[in-house]
């Protein structure tokens, strides 16, 4: 009577009896897997928050772009580049060339103050000055709304995050800047990065608001092939003329979400874990009282003849199944509530805001359910082996 | 107090089941305790801000620079007591994650208006005395092991000196302690003349003034007749309360508040559900013993505050030792390790900890109780 | 009830009726019943006959549909549910089929239970379950567990809680009907003893013979009425 199928049928026939009793005990099934759906939803909540930052980061960066600054500076806003610097950056060889030159374009960065819709209290707000490549640079912009500024005048197109998230920034309005009124002439898109928070404006109008004569402060090019930086990079560290720092936008941008994107992770898996611990106890509290209030039914099969190992596997299994179910209803719960949900949050390389959405990835939803099932199974291990390992005299007599 | 031995006994049935339920009662109010002193450190500021201080900085944003010259303009304002000027200097100690904040100010002025950072007069004098003189909090002398003595190098990433060096020196002279739990003791202040000659460019241009008016209740209005004053000059200014600056900061952050509150509800929701749980279980199991203790001559009053008093005694527990342990961590220090100006366990956490406590505990075990009240002696026993 | 006619419980025209869902049982119809004080009575009767619903109502455990319940002197049947609980308290002792001891109080504090309702000072209500343990003879189980007790000796401590605040009245409910034949002997000698001895009334439900043979008085149940003869 030994042998593999008689034991998965013994597991089965187990299994079915329990899950056929499962109704009976819908309370405390019901608080298990609510208990571990909160978890997963929260888990999955909070780091949505560092990968919809990451996100951000990595829709900014283009595999073929760099960025130029001042040796020495970390972010934009420290550094600072001649004009006759940025001519000569755009001379290097390696860099993308069409009918109008290098692509290569020397901005300003600078910030502004302008109310947030949601708090109304004032935050932080970039605001560049381009060059006319600037949009060759980015591969991705596009005017989703009203028209590019005319160059040499006043206006300025604003990003799709800055309109969202800032009041008085759609078309037709006018922001603040010395003492003049500059409008608001259209709306721009690129591909869901950084520059969607940003304000941008002629270059050559904004450096003498902010007497800044013919400087800039970065250089944002395209090379004409990945594989071209490091013949780029050498022809300008090795120019006596030069003090310059160049990298690939995609590490400029990984080394700016950095610490944001450590902070959150951080904070989020602390809170995941200690809210696992709460998770796992609850489970436990679940499995234990769905053993002991069938401790005389499971002692019965085993003085039937069942063997052991199934009645473990069986209640494990059943613990599994609460945690998956609960694991699904918690992402389910979470990309529901939280995917795509807007939001800012302060960039500290630029001190500005950077509007950015919540990102539920697929990868996060499986790391939440698989956290999930990790919880059913401590949580229905030790019932499990308490259950088969308790004499069955005692276990019949109790009442 | 004598039932108090009955309640506790009763608990001891399912000695297991007890535990565990109060051990998640107990990650539910760890996480609670915790959560409070990290929303506090990124709300810090806005408590312990100076109510009858205000803000004034350059209208555009913060990072725009204002003349020196605006002081005395500003002291001249009607409601004005005294105005102070700080700078950012933003260097880097090290390597940037040793973040901290440093300023070049006008020490003795500084110190009065802001009489939170406590320095000894032995102290103050030094700093004086020594034009690269600085003081530092105790808050980062200690995470750096700092001395009185000490020559602290710091990395200007803005300032650059007279003659290209980027690197500044300063002799350690003081270290301040905080008046209170939530004054910042993370930031470094040294001699606002040693910074204005050392530095090559932007002489004479300060970050931010801070101002002390006579009346609180008039902070709008003086604050009007600052911008008022620099309305129309190459600088314009915005000035706004203390407390609401630092709030309009947090707000860049995001709404951190909102989101913790989010999360210790969610805990606690579940967490409410697995405790009332074990409390329906508890007395469902105990329907007989419940009608004998009504046979024997307990009201239905008497029971129904028996399985309150259980819910009551297993929280109150749960939510101590958690209280007590999120109290442990966090004295343990800044997770953050530096991005925090502070971190601290607030005390009125400690006391909606335990209103907290009171309410789960009721809402746990209010429908069990009820149903032991409600229970018919006749029927309870025929079983 | 008049005093001096020495009757403890007076029970007139007493109906109870359940109500199942939309149907209505009639337990007990129009009965009467009188126990002096210090009587031992035997209430027999087969299964379903309303024994222990009939002493439920004397014990103030549950209320009658109709009628009137009187015990030493007090309208038991007109108080509120707060009354009667500490009525029960102070003149009723409760002995069970099976024992009903709470698995997580030791044998003194199960004895001492009752006296938690009572003022006395914590000392005080050591004394007395002592007392009463000893004179259920188990002084040297007191702080024994029930689950390490046998039968015979939880009984033992049912009935030392049921005396332990010296009541008028103990009403038992199959005392004898877990336990053997030996055990079971020792209990009825206690409740004998305690009846002849310390003047307790006992009113006792039971399905043994030998049981009811012990008491003064055995009446019958039969479809909700008593008499005095078994039918057959």
């Amino acid at each position: 009577m030994a042998g593999p199928f008689n034991w998965l049928s013994q597991i089965a026939s187990i299994t079915k009896f329990n899950l056929q009793t499962l109704p009976q005990r819908m309370g405390s099934s019901a608080a298990a897997i609510f208990g571990i759906a909160g978890v997963v939803a929260v888990m999955v909540g909070v780091l949505s928050i560092a990968q919809g930052i990451q996100r951000t980061m990595e829709n900014s960066a283009s595999s073929e772009n760099v960025i130029v600054l001042r040796s020495g500076a970390d972010t934009e806003m420290m550094s600072g580049l001649g004009g006759d610097d940025t001519k000569i950056i755009s001379e290097a060889p390696g860099l993308a060339r069409n009918e109008n030159g290098a692509v290569s374009s020397p901005e300003l960065f600078v910030i502004i103050n302008l109310p947030m819709r949601s708090t109304g209290t004032d935050a932080n707000v970039p605001l560049r000055g381009i060059s006319r490549t600037a949009m060759d640079v980015r591969e991705k912009f596009e005017i989703v709304e009203g028209r590019l500024f005319e160059w040499g005048l006043n206006e300025v197109i604003v990003g799709v995050g800055a309109k969202i998230e800032f009041s008085g920034l759609e078309i037709g309005s006018t922001i603040t800047v010395a003492q003049e009124e500059w409008p608001v002439v259209g709306i721009f898109e690129t591909g869901g990065g950084l520059a969607e928070t940003e304000i941008w404006v002629d270059g050559a109008v904004l450096q003498p608001v902010y007497r800044r004569g013919n400087s800039y402060q970065a250089v944002y090019a395209r090379l004409e092939s990945e594989d071209a930086f490091q013949e780029f990079k050498d022809a300008l560290t090795s120019d006596p003329r030069l003090n310059v720092k160049p990298m690939r936008e995609a590490d400029y941008y990984e080394s700016q979400s950095a610490m944001l994107y450590k902070l959150i992770t951080g904070l989020g898996t602390l809170i995941a874990i200690i809210m696992g611990c709460g998770a796992v106890f609850g489970a436990l509290n679940t499995m234990y009282t769905a053993v002991s209030s069938r401790g005389r039914e499971i002692a019965t099969l085993r003085a039937l003849g069942f063997h052991s190992s199934p009645v473990v596997i069986s209640v494990l299994l059943e613990s599994l199944l609460l945690a998956l179910i609960g694991g699904l209803v918690g992402a389910g719960l979470a990309w529901w509530a939280f995917d795509g949900f807007r939001a800012t949050t302060l960039n500290w390389s630029s001190f500005s805001q950077v509007a950015f959405a919540f990102d539920v990835s697929p990868l996060l939803l499986t790391r939440g359910i698989i956290f999930a099932m990790i919880i059913g199974l401590i949580g229905g291990l030790f019932p499990a082996v308490r259950a088969a390992r308790q004499p069955v005299s005692s276990a019949l007599r109790e009442l | 107090m004598k039932y108090l031995y009955l309640v506790w006994s009763n608990l001891k049935r399912k000695k297991v089941r007890t535990i565990l339920t109060l051990l998640s009662i107990m990650v539910a109010f760890l996480l609670f305790g915790y959560l409070a002193a990290i929303k506090q450190g990124f709300s810090q500021g806005i408590e312990v801000a100076g109510a009858d201080r205000l803000i004034v900085r350059h209208k555009i944003s913060i990072i725009q620079l204002l003349p020196e010259a605006y002081e005395s303009r500003i002291e001249q304002i009607e409601g004005i007591e005294d105005a102070v000027h700080q700078t950012w200097f933003g260097g880097v100690y090290q390597k940037p994650a040793n973040f901290f904040a440093q300023m070049p100010v006008k020490p003795e002025e500084f110190l009065e208006m802001y009489p939170e950072y406590l320095l000894s007069d032995e102290q103050k004098q030094a700093w004086l005395s020594t034009r690269s003189g600085a003081i530092a909090g105790r808050g980062i002398a200690d995470r750096f092991g700092w001395k009185v003595g000490d020559r602290i190098p710091i990395n200007a990433t803005i300032w650059q000196r007279e003659g290209g060096e980027m690197t500044w020196e300063f002799d350690l002279v003081g270290i301040y302690d905080g008046a209170e739990k939530g004054t910042d003791t993370s930031q470094f202040l040294f001699r606002y003349d040693f910074f204005d000659e050392s530095r090559q460019n932007g002489k004479g241009l300060i970050g931010w003034y801070s101002v002390r008016i006579s009346d609180p209740d008039q902070a709008a209005e003086v604050a009007l007749k600052i911008d008022q004053e620099f309305a129309n000059s190459p600088a314009e200014t915005k000035a706004e309360p203390e407390g609401a600056f630092v709030q309009g900061f947090a707000n860049q952050i995001g709404n951190i508040g909102f989101i913790m509150m989010s999360i210790v509800a969610a805990v606690f929701f579940t967490i409410l559900l697995v405790a009332g749980n074990t409390m329906a279980y508890a007395v469902r199991e105990r329907t007989n013993e419940l009608a004998v203790l009504k046979a024997i001559g307990f009201t239905d009053r008497g029971v129904l505050g028996l399985v309150l008093g259980e819910s009551f005694l297993l929280t109150f527990l749960g939510g101590g030792i958690g209280l007590g342990l999120a109290w442990m961590l966090v004295s343990m220090g800044d997770p953050t390790n530096g991005a925090l100006p502070v971190f601290f366990f607030p005390t009125r956490a400690l006391i909606i900890g335990i209103v907290l406590i009171g309410l789960m505990a009721l809402a746990a075990g209010i429908l069990p109780a009820l149903q032991a009240q409600r229970l018919q002696i006749a029927d309870a026993l025929r079983r | 009830m008049t005093e001096g006619d020495g009757l403890l419980v007076r029970l007139e025209n007493v109906d109870k009726i359940f109500k199942r869902g939309s149907e209505e049982i009639h337990v007990l119809g129009g009965l009467d019943l009188s126990i002096p004080e210090g009587e031992f009575l035997a209430l027999m009767g087969p299964s379903g006959s309303g024994k222990s619903t009939l002493l439920n109502l004397i014990g103030g455990l549950d209320r009658p549909s109709q009628g009137t319940i009187d015990v030493g002197g007090d309208r038991i049947d007109k108080l509120s549910s707060r009354r009667l609980a500490s009525w029960r308290a102070r003149h009723v002792g409760l002995v069970f089929q099976f024992y009903n001891l709470m698995p997580v109080l030791t044998a003194q504090k199960n004895v001492e239970l009752p006296l938690l309702l009572t003022h006395l000072s914590r000392n005080q209500r050591r004394k007395q379950a002592a007392i009463a343990l000893d004179i259920v003879g188990l002084s040297h189980r007191t702080g024994h567990y029930p689950r390490t007790l046998s039968g015979g000796e939880q009984q033992r401590v049912g009935i030392a809680r049921a005396i332990v605040t010296d009541p008028t009245l103990l009403l038992c409910d199959e005392p004898t009907g877990d336990l053997d034949r030996k055990s079971g002997d020792e209990i009825l000698d206690l409740l004998q003893a305690l009846n002849r001895e310390q003047g307790k009334t006992i009113v006792m439900v039971t399905h043994d013979i030998h049981a009811a043979a012990r008491a003064s008085r055995t009446l019958y149940l039969n479809k909700g009425r008593l008499t005095t003869e078994a039918v057959e």
